[in-house]
This record gives structure tokens, C-alpha cells and sequence, in this order.
């Protein structure tokens, strides 16, 4: 079950809108060098902060569609029934967007690096950054889109949840990848698995509370 | 004979409202039985708390494995309905003959009308093979041959030693036991 349904979730992500986070990403670093001016040298400096605040608010994109919509149409429910512990719902979701999120996001940030001119090892260590920051960054979303599933206004909800608990992702995949101190590369690593190992017990029980 | 479902002095409150207090029942294999009573009596809250998704304010409930049909379908909209089905059971043929569905497997989901959806839905629960089926409003928008083919089914399951228990505010067809809720 737990297999059929990550199946099913990515294969739901990738038939919607996967495109679309991937979009927002590339777009917000195509503005970066209009906005900062095409100073090579800065735009390499302050690139790879920038695409991850890029990655960070286009996170935020697909969560409204990670939980709500099988909340309610009684998917969640009927999982239950069928003796998926909410935990486990919430692990396959997390893999599953995950699956839809990380590695697409990789592949843009090719483009996105070569538009603020990240090369070489800098370039190197953003893309080990990415591979290290998204899972925790997908199970914060698929933790925040439970807590916010079924609220009016959800998506501006989940953004005030989300952004200020991804701040030390953030901190420390910035960090890594503009400077490449191996102490930040080893507390991205942390903050990534923390969030990856408490994510799905706070969107389990979000999902269980939910239930009324 | 093991019971199915039993309900051992079950209080129910929701919204700090008290839906009902001290029911008490069995359903063992082979019995039928409705949840009758006005809109707002407890009917559906009863029926989810049989299913174990809400939980008793008081008392006990036991149940064996179960399937539930409610006003929600748990069908992925974009799949042709086969495949939605198969996600829940692997084999959903039978049953959606039975409710007259078979030339409808490669339709998506999202083009089904409100009675397909209904028939669809409780063909879930009949290819589920679970003993216990929970029935939430069976009849909504489904026409005279719906709910002549859920008829049938149901006499099938019972013979074959489930049992049902259905809330509707409607008359069913066959012989029900009654649980009047909001008296």
C-alpha cells in the first residue's frame, strides 16, 4: 500500500503542476540580474543565496494540493481504514512530493546558475546543497500543508508557517553553497534530517486531528 | 456467533453538542441494520465513529474489518474509474458489474455524474471483501435501478455472512432493523 501510494502521489505531482515551482524558481533568478545589475563578480557572490530563497518560496507552491485535496475527498479516511497508520500516509507524501520537487529542481538549477554566473566549484557545491536541503524542505511542506489542510486561506497560512521554520535551512544551504565550510554543509545535513524525521509524526497527527 | 460491530453504552459529542448517550448494539453476520432520525439526529457521526474515525466520548466500540461508502468517493478525478478502483482492490470487475458500471472503466472520474459517482463508490465497498460494510446515505443520487442493483448486493453479502449497517433517512429496500437516533 505505502508503494502504491507514493506511486500514485508522484504520479499525481508530475500529471498536475510540477512544472510550475520549477518556473517560479527559474523566473525569480532570471530577476535577479535585473534587479542587481550584471556585475558578475556580486551576482556569483550573493547567487547562490538568492537561489535558495528562490527554492524556498517555490516551495510554497504545491502545498495547497499535497494534502487538502485527499482530505477532502476521503482518501485520508479511507487509508485509515485500511490500516495505513497517518504517519505512514505522511511518510508517502513526503517521498512522493520529494520525487516531484528535488530532482527537477536540480536540473533548473543549471540555468539558474548559469544566469548569475555560479561556476565551476561554487556551482558544484549549490547543486550538493540542493540534493542535501530539499528532503528536509519537502517534508516541512508536506508537514505544513497537513496543519493547514482544510483552513480558509491556507496558502497565505502556510506560508507564514513555513518560511520563518525554514530559516536555519536556509542559513546553512546558503552558507555551504556561497562559501563551502564543511561545518555548514554537516548542519544543513542536521537540519535537513531532523526536519525529515519529525515531519511526518507532526503531519500525522495534523492529519488525524483533522478528522471530525 | 462473533459480532461484526458492537456498541457498548456509547456516548457521542461533537461541537460540545451531545448527539446521543447510551446505545448500545450488535451486528452480527448476516443482519442489517439502519440508522434512521431527522438531519442533525447523528446518523453519519455514527456511522464514522463505527468506523473508527471519530472517537467515543464514552463506552466501547468493537469492530472487525470494514469498508465505508460516504458522501466521499476517495477516487483519483483524473484516472479512467477501472484504475481508480484498482487502487483499492485489485479486482473491481465483479463489482462494478454488479452496479452497472462495466462500460464505464475507461471514463475519468471526473466526468461521472453524481449517481455514477455514488455507484462507483459503493462499488469500493463491494469489492473491498470486507465482513462489516458501512453505509452513509446509500441512496443519494442514486435512481430505481441503482438502488435496485445495491438491493441485490447487500442480500449477496449478508447470505455470504457480512452484515450492513446503513444510515438514511430514506426506506431501504428489503427488511431493515431499526436504531432511531434523535428521539
Amino acid at each position: 500500500m505505502i508503494g502504491a501510494l507514493i506511486v500514485r502521489d508522484a504520479r499525481r505531482g508530475f500529471t498536475g503542476a510540477a512544472w510550475l515551482p520549477i518556473v517560479f524558481f527559474l523566473l525569480v533568478a532570471t530577476l535577479v540580474p535585473f534587479a542587481i545589475g550584471p556585475d558578475a563578480r556580486l551576482l556569483g557572490r550573493i547567487g547562490p543565496g538568492m537561489l535558495w530563497v528562490a527554492a524556498l518560496t517555490a516551495a510554497l507552491l504545491p502545498i495547497e494540493r499535497l494534502i487538502e485535496p485527499d482530505r477532502a475527498d476521503g482518501v485520508l479516511d479511507q487509508l485509515h481504514l485500511h490500516g495505513v497508520a497517518d504517519e505512514t500516509i505522511a511518510a508517502a507524501k513526503i517521498a512522493a512530493h520529494w520525487l516531484t520537487f528535488g530532482p527537477l529542481l536540480f536540473v533548473a538549477a543549471f540555468p539558474a546558475a548559469a544566469l548569475l554566473d555560479i561556476e565551476g566549484r561554487s556551482l558544484g557545491r549549490l547543486l550538493l546543497s540542493i540534493w542535501i536541503g530539499t528532503p528536509g524542505l519537502a517534508a516541512l511542506a508536506v508537514a505544513v500543508a497537513a496543519l493547514t489542510a482544510g483552513l480558509p486561506r491556507a496558502g497565505a497560512m502556510a506560508g507564514l508557517l513555513l518560511l520563518p521554520i525554514a530559516v536555519p535551512l536556509l542559513i546553512f544551504a546558503a552558507s555551504f553553497s556561497a562559501d563551502g565550510g564543511n561545518q555548514a554543509m554537516a548542519l544543513e545535513g542536521t537540519i535537513s534530517i531532523l526536519l525529515l524525521a519529525g515531519a511526518p509524526f507532526v503531519a500525522g497527527a495534523a492529519i488525524r486531528a483533522s478528522r471530525t | 456467533m462473533k459480532a461484526l460491530l458492537r456498541f457498548e453504552d456509547v456516548a457521542l459529542r461533537r461541537g460540545g453538542r451531545l448527539l446521543f448517550e447510551g446505545l448500545s448494539f450488535e451486528l452480527s453476520p448476516g443482519e442489517r441494520l439502519q440508522v434512521a432520525g431527522p438531519n442533525g439526529s447523528g446518523k453519519s457521526s455514527l456511522i464514522r465513529l463505527a468506523a473508527g474515525l471519530l472517537r467515543a466520548e464514552r463506552g466501547h466500540v468493537e469492530r472487525t474489518p470494514l469498508a465505508l461508502a460516504d458522501d466521499a468517493p476517495a477516487l483519483d478525478r483524473e484516472l479512467p474509474l477501472g484504475r481508480a478502483l484498482q487502487f483499492w482492490n485489485a479486482s473491481p470487475e465483479t463489482a462494478m458489474d454488479a452496479l452497472g458500471l462495466s462500460q464505464l472503466g475507461l471514463v475519468p472520474v471526473r466526468l461521472l455524474s453524481s449517481g455514477q459517482l455514488k455507484r462507483a463508490t459503493l462499488a469500493r465497498v463491494a469489492a473491498s471483501g470486507a465482513p462489516l460494510w458501512l453505509l452513509d446515505e446509500p441512496l443519494n443520487a442514486l435512481d430505481e435501478d441503482g438502488a435496485k442493483k445495491l438491493g441485490f448486493l447487500v442480500e449477496r453479502h449478508l447470505e455470504s455472512g457480512g452484515a450492513v449497517l446503513a444510515a438514511s433517512h430514506q426506506k431501504l429496500g428489503g427488511e431493515w432493523r431499526k436504531l432511531e437516533l434523535g428521539q
